[in-house]
């Protein structure tokens, strides 16, 4: 059942990777939050940062996009230092989605798309025939379309996340940060907004996201990085990295690794203190 | 809503000559209508007195073709009042609009901020403590300028407090009623131990007035306006991704700090000069934003429409100031007696909303 194909990351990361982040030290008021940390972003695949709560996985995201000045070390974006690039500069080259941004009230579902073309535009050309037409597109590749003349505060979490994304994609950039995409989503929108980030990665984006939930981490990407007290505890392919062991040292969670029936990537069983059976009866109804 | 059935999915653009920008037909009528409305009420201001003039004869001097008669009274007697007016009341109005946008919240206001408060307070103050170094800055900088000090010395003490890593809406609000308050309450007890006719004296800067402008005063007002307006309607390009926070801002490339530190300081500043031109007059800031964003049907305050509501405000209630009692009422009273209510009432929407 398990299709055991074997999606390698690139050995000579550094030549092709646009994103990386060298050495960098990052801090609230003194307090290190991430320490020292080095990692590349590999090209073309959806990579996924996942760790316990406060380890640092949002201040790793948010550094990379920029919004957070490392007080050491360098983020590299296309061969330069992030810092030094104008805030413009970056947003032509890196969409950025922070957790659970708020959009003004009354405000439709075409205008905060179109919004995502800012970086694109001058003081005296706000709205050329081009933008409107990667607008429409960006509506289009999201399913936003009908409802691009709603206000954003009337649609379901879901819808409203699915604009969002959409005002990324606007600003027309192949490098994609989201920071916890699915937050406050039930499991079917989540699994939504999930294949849609799928969508975009098939079409090009490299895409980085921070994610709660280990399932849908496992399940939708190629190259996880597992986060533990502002430093990686491993990163690479779900295959590669989920293990028991790993799952308990990095959540101090104890669980069981099984192979996901539907995609046979690795699926996380929580074990907890109630609720389980003989472990060897649970094989069985899991695997039968 | 069923115009809009056609199959549009992205805004229609504009072009002039090569400058584009987004067609919204609503908001550019209702603009243009309130510029009518504005200009209307301006020259009916002009017209109304113990001396009334004519609407049309009111349009024709003010363009240069009016009687030697009419000429004298509007140009020397009633102009620089109702230009005094018509300046506050943009800079008040756009003032409203820049300070709502940047904190997110329709409470915020130059009022709420503590500029007005701060003003009030320095120019009480020097007025009442007769001795020798207020004197002598009264005496160098004149009373305005002092005021307009006090305001902005107030505005930065509150923004200042509120920086915690960035402004957040609600925090600058909180501190800016606190400040606000701590304000009024140096100028009750400055007040309270005064000697009576000091007390008089500081009354026009209690509660704002439109009495007795002079063209020096209304020049000085039009061009610190007008300087500061260039200013806003420069950095106002960035204040669209900014009402979706500083994240979301800084993703789209805008460079949020520098942005916001600019236009609350260009808010606070017209504040100011509103302040400096005529009192502290209340709530137009904090009501003018919200109509206008209620009329153009705008997800934030409209800057343009803002300053033509905030002036047809003014000059609107100067007007009912002057006429509805037989004793002419400073033009603040009735403002507030406006802006109360609208207060209450967005408060109670509010809660509404969150239950």
């Amino acid at each position: 059942m398990a299709v055991q194909d074997i999606a390698k990351v690139e050995p000579e990361l550094k030549d092709v990777s646009r994103l990386a982040a060298r050495g960098v030290t990052v801090g609230y008021g003194g307090r290190a939050v991430i320490d020292d940390l080095d990692v590349v972003i590999p090209p073309g695949v959806i990579t996924t940062i996942i760790g316990p709560n406060g380890c640092g996985k949002s201040t790793l995201l948010r550094t990379l996009s920029r919004l957070l000045k490392p007080t050491k070390g360098t983020v590299v974006l296309d061969g330069e230092d992030i810092v030094k690039l104008k805030t413009k500069t970056v947003a032509k080259k890196l969409g950025l989605l922070p957790q659970a941004p708020v959009a003004p009230e009354g405000l439709t579902v075409a205008d905060l798309v179109a919004r995502g073309r800012h970086p694109h535009q001058t003081w005296l050309q706000q709205w050329s025939s081009d933008d409107a037409a990667v607008v429409e597109r960006a509506l289009a590749m999201t399913g936003v379309s009908d409802l691009a003349d709603r206000p954003v505060d009337a649609l379901s979490g879901g819808q409203r996340q699915r604009v969002w994304i959409s005002m990324t994609l606007a600003q027309g950039t192949d490098l994609l940060l989201l920071d916890e995409p699915t937050t406050y989503l039930d499991l079917a929108h989540a699994i939504d907004v999930i294949d849609l980030v799928d969508d975009l990665h098939e079409s090009g984006c490299t895409v980085v996201m921070v994610l709660h939930d280990l399932n849908l981490a496992t399940r939708y990407s190629d190259n996880l990085i597992v986060m533990r007290a502002g430093s990686i505890l491993a990163q690479g392919h779900p295959r590669d990295v989920i293990t028991a062991e790993l799952l308990h040292e990095a959540f101090g969670l104890r669980a069981r690794v099984i192979d996901d029936p539907v995609s046979g990537r690795p699926l996380i069983v929580p074990i907890g203190r109630t609720h389980s059976e003989n472990s060897e009866n649970s094989d069985q109804q899991n695997l039968g | 809503m069923s115009e809009t059935a056609a199959k549009r999915t992205a805004a229609p653009g504009v072009r002039l000559g090569f400058a584009s920008f987004v067609w919204r037909p609503w908001m550019v009528s209702v603009t243009l209508l309130l510029a009518a409305a504005t200009f209307l009420v301006f020259c009916l201001s002009i017209g109304v007195g113990d001396f009334p003039i004519g609407l049309p004869q009111v349009v024709a001097t003010i363009f240069g073709r009016g009687e030697r008669v009419d000429e004298f009274v509007i140009m020397d007697l009633r102009m620089p009042r109702a230009l005094a007016g018509l300046i506050v009341g943009i800079a008040l109005g756009v003032s409203g609009a820049i300070t709502q946008s940047i904190a997110r919240n329709p409470l915020a206001s130059p009022d709420i901020l503590g500029i007005t408060g701060g003003a009030s307070a320095m120019a009480v103050f020097l007025v009442t403590v007769s001795g020798g170094v207020a004197a002598a800055i009264v005496g160098s900088v004149g009373l305005s300028a002092a005021a307009l000090a006090g305001g902005l010395g107030t505005g930065l003490l509150v923004y200042f407090l509120a920086w915690r890593r960035g402004i957040e809406g609600l925090r600058l609000i909180l501190i800016g009623v606190s400040v606000s308050a701590v304000m009024e309450a140096i100028t009750v007890w400055l007040l309270v131990t005064a000697d009576i006719r000091d007390v008089a004296r500081s009354q026009a800067w209690l509660i704002g007035s439109l009495d007795n402008r002079s063209w020096g005063e209304v020049w000085t007002a039009l061009w610190c306006t007008l300087a500061l307006m260039a200013i806003v309607a420069y950095a106002a390009f960035h204040l669209g991704p900014m009402h979706f926070g500083d994240e979301v801002a800084a993703g789209l490339g805008v460079p949020y700090a520098r942005v916001r530190a600019v236009l609350l300081l260009c808010a606070v500043l017209l504040a100011g000069v509103a302040v400096s031109a005529a009192g502290p007059v209340p709530f137009v800031a904090l009501v003018a934003p919200q109509v206008a964003l209620r009329l153009t049907r705008c997800p934030a305050p409209p800057l343009v429409a803002s300053g033509l509501v905030g002036a047809l405000l003014l000059i609107g209630a100067d007007l009912v100031a002057r006429t509805a009692l037989p004793i002419s009422l400073p033009v603040g009273v009735v403002t507030a007696a406006i802006g109360g209510p609208f207060l209450v009432y967005l408060l109670v929407r509010a809660n509404l909303k969150k239950s």
